[in-house]
């Protein structure tokens, strides 16, 4: 997997904390590997909208990368209560099914951010970027071979 | 069975294969059958209710699976059932979505179950109703087999013969 130009918090320069939500464990790993190659940290998963609110609680990640449709409780639904209850959470929806009426209402119930599976880790790297806005900053983007 | 529900499954696993993959695929074989399905290896059926109603299963034998879920994340994996059971749902899945993603665009609207294994030997047997598309694409993982089975539902049906969404 390609490498970029390590994405850090501006406030401290310690790397970015994830949440990883999605019912499948297999979208969650390769989600971890392209945080990883972001210098991203994984803060915690979880694998239903229900767990993602309490490991939002227990592990205050700077960004959530939120699948939609998931057993128990869904994607916007979850997104919706964690920015309800964490204004200031960054939340961005990964998701395969990605037609127009879902996207609005998931960006009207709080989500910052879009990205359609299958998952191009150049797309989702620009998205963290945005997101991040002056939150976030790139080092070592002179490094060889960084993006 | 209306080709215009199934080409957008087609364009969205051959998009999703190619991408995630990352090498050429080619569409082995494609049939029209009312046999019962058999499967192949693991597979995945998800159900469609609404405008459209039907099924998708996707069908992979293990080491294809393992072969597919390594190139999807770049890195060697260890070999279980469970990685070769959630590549096979996560590859539909993500098929899945894009295609109805499209038909959603189109007008459509349905809700999309969660994938279920398709454990059985044989699935139902097929009918007029249930006849189905049946499709391989040759893969440099291996072959990935794609049964599709889609209609329009007698609401939807009604509604175009009346006038509707054309």
């Amino acid at each position: 997997m390609e490498q970029f130009a390590t994405m850090r918090r501006s406030k401290d320069g310690q790397p970015i904390r994830y949440l990883v939500v999605d019912d499948s464990v297999f979208a969650r790993k390769n989600l971890a590997r392209m945080i990883e190659t972001f210098g991203g940290q994984l803060a915690g998963e979880a694998g239903d909208g229900a767990a993602a609110i309490t490991e939002y609680d227990r592990t205050n990640p700077d960004i959530v990368l939120m699948d939609i449709t998931m057993p128990q409780m869904e994607g916007i639904e979850a997104a919706e209560r964690i920015v309800q209850k964490h204004p200031e959470a960054r939340v961005v929806m990964v998701s395969s099914v990605g037609y127009q009426e879902n996207i609005v209402a998931a960006l009207q119930r709080g989500a910052r951010h879009f990205v359609q599976k299958p998952v191009k880790p150049e797309v989702l790297y620009e998205v963290i970027k945005y997101v991040m806005g002056e939150d976030g900053a790139v080092a070592n983007a002179a490094a060889g071979g960084a993006k | 069975m209306k080709m215009e529900l199934i080409q957008p499954f087609i364009n969205a696993a051959d998009a999703v294969l190619a991408q995630g993959l990352q090498s050429p695929l080619a569409i082995g074989s494609l049939s029209m059958e009312e046999e019962a399905y058999r499967r192949k290896g693991v597979a995945a059926m998800v159900r469609l209710t609404g405008d459209i109603e039907g099924r998708v299963i996707f069908d992979l034998d293990p080491a294809t699976a393992v072969r597919v879920a390594r190139r999807f994340a770049g890195a060697e994996l260890p070999e279980s059932d469970d990685l070769v059971r959630e590549t096979v749902f996560e590859l539909a899945n993500q098929v899945i979505g894009n295609a109805v993603t499209t038909l959603n665009d189109q007008g459509f609207h349905f809700r999309v179950h969660p994938p279920v294994l398709h454990d059985a030997e044989h699935g139902e047997k097929g009918s007029e109703d249930t006849e189905a598309l049946v499709m391989w694409f040759e893969t440099s993982s291996g072959n990935i087999f794609m049964n599709i089975a889609m209609q329009y539902s007698t609401v939807q049906t009604k509604g175009m013969a009346a006038g509707g969404r054309g």
